[in-house]
């Protein structure tokens, strides 16, 4: 008797974990996006347009760009939705990818403590911005995750000809974590930091902190959109994926992505090809 | 200061408005943690008891697992579960990575350990008061399990309310195999993640005090329904 109840405990307490049956019947896809997009709150102004127009949830897992690819790969997404255009490149030559299509860009900046300890104030040159923290081996924040603001945070050291690896643990900390949590730290370390504008702007603990070198071209950040092939990943919802990427790039989009403003400034500008404004 | 006060007008904004966006946040943290403790307290009571009242070999070396395994990090159960559930994993065919499902699945072997080797102790100590007298009786250890079980309980609850405390406390494993996903995966931890990192500090500390009312309300009642039990028992 006891075990017999014990048993229809186990099975009731079973069914409550199992995924209902209505939940599993919507129609939705899986974006693997970076933490960039779902901090600033863009997706948050994107989804419900386009699930009105379509019927199609959008569920967005937000990691950074490399481990976004890493999910991609396992076949754990059917959309990626990234910033680091040599990676994603790559992903499509190896056949993951359908096709990379360019959706929007804005660009990195350089913040840091108010003070500028290391004089960074009106070097529009990144590089040269870089190499003056280095110089006064003034505390840098830096993601240390493999993201896209990493893997761009890397190159440019490269270009200013710095090798951080060695200063790994003294001015250099790497905090193996995401845009908000490294801004965080840097805002209470009062490091300096690269992050793009988008989160910046939609930061709210800057603490003491302010942009202190913009404006240089390779701050550009290129954001992408790639359909997960169906060929290697047989999971993938193509249709409602492909209406999504085609939704992104198209008028509709460009348009709904222009229109994303926190505090009178736009976040993100559309520039796909063909399609926008 | 700043900050502290911020957060306790902002959790208070948030209840007194009965924010949707919150209920639904609550609701799924406890529909996840609620059924993995259940779960796990159906398999680690049992559990633990057997391994309190019956020899065989082995049973050291599993109840010094059971001991170590209370200390597993999160986030290596999530990664664990990721990797059985990710499309690229042995369950990948089931889909059920980034659902409530997997959570409940990571949270449910974290708690499992706590339960089973709280339990243990308990029923061990209660084995060595009624040993002699079970078996006097006739009753085999093993028959003696749903008796020592049913004669604990009221310790037992502490097991069951520490597995509940680690299981909804974590943000670990169901950032990693829920994905924090608004609407179907974000539960209060994760959103609390999300909002530090959004810079909002006031808001993550408003929603962690939230979470410690929650906690608080469901160790009152837990305990307030021993209470209650125990005198009617006497």
């Amino acid at each position: 008797m006891t075990l017999w109840r014990y048993c229809l405990a186990l099975v009731a307490a079973l069914a409550l974990a199992l995924p209902q049956a209505t939940e599993a019947a919507e129609r939705y896809i899986t974006v693997a996006s970076t933490t960039s997009t779902e901090a600033s709150g863009l997706f948050e102004h994107l989804l419900p347009g386009f699930t009105e127009q379509t019927g199609i949830e959008v569920r967005v897992v937000a990691v950074g760009t490399g481990q976004a690819l890493k999910l991609a790969r396992s076949c754990d997404a059917d959309v990626l939705f990234v910033h680091h255009k040599p990676s994603e490149e790559i992903f499509v030559a190896e056949a993951f990818g359908v096709a990379r299509h360019d959706v929007m860009y804005n660009d990195f900046v350089v913040v840091g403590p108010e003070a500028d300890p290391a004089g960074l104030r009106g070097k529009g040159d990144v590089a040269e911005a870089l190499a003056a923290i280095a110089a006064a081996e003034a505390p840098f924040a830096s993601r240390g995750d493999d993201s896209g603001t990493h893997k761009k945070e890397r190159a440019l050291w490269a270009a200013a000809g710095i090798d951080v690896g060695a200063a790994s643990g003294t001015w250099y900390r790497e905090t193996g974590s995401g845009m908000g949590a490294t801004l965080n730290t840097a805002a209470a370390m009062g490091a300096y930091a690269l992050t793009d504008r988008g989160t910046w702007l939609a930061f709210r603990n800057k603490a003491g902190m302010a942009v202190l070198s913009e404006g240089d071209p390779r701050l550009f950040n290129q954001y992408g959109v790639i359909l997960v092939s169906e060929a290697k990943c047989p999971y993938t919802k193509s249709e409602s994926g492909q209406a999504f990427v085609d939704w992104l790039i198209a008028p509709a989009g460009q348009q709904a992505i222009a229109a994303f403003e926190l505090g009178g400034q736009q976040l993100f500008f559309p520039n796909a090809a063909g399609g926008g404004s | 200061m700043d900050d502290f006060a911020g957060a306790f007008s902002a959790a208070f904004r948030l209840i007194a408005t009965l924010d949707p966006g919150l209920a639904e946040i609550v609701g799924l943290s406890l529909r996840v943690s609620l059924v993995a403790v259940g779960l796990a307290a159906l398999v680690g009571l049992p559990l633990g008891a057997a391994l309190a009242l019956l020899r065989f070999p082995g049973r050291r070396a599993l109840t010094v697992a059971m001991n170590a395994l209370m200390g597993m990090p999160p986030v290596v159960v999530g990664l664990i579960v990721y990797l059985l559930l990710s499309r690229a994993g042995p369950l990948g065919v089931l889909g059920l990575l980034f659902t409530p499902t997997a959570m409940i699945a990571a949270q449910f072997l974290l708690v499992v350990p706590i339960i089973a080797a709280l339990a243990r102790q308990v029923a061990e100590d209660l084995w060595a008061e009624y040993e002699e007298q079970l078996r006097s009786l006739g009753c085999a250890p093993g028959r003696a399990i749903p008796t020592l079980l049913w004669d604990g309980r009221f310790s037992l609850i502490t097991a069951v309310l520490a597995g509940f405390g680690r299981a909804s406390a974590e943000v670990g494993a169901v950032m990693i195999v829920g994905g924090n996903i608004d609407h179907v995966t974000r539960v209060m931890t994760t959103a609390i993640a999300l909002e530090t990192a959004r810079g909002d500090l006031a808001l993550a500390l408003g929603l962690g005090v939230i979470l410690m009312v929650l906690s608080l309300v469901i160790n009152g009642a837990a305990f307030m329904l021993g209470e209650t039990a125990r005198a009617g028992a006497r």
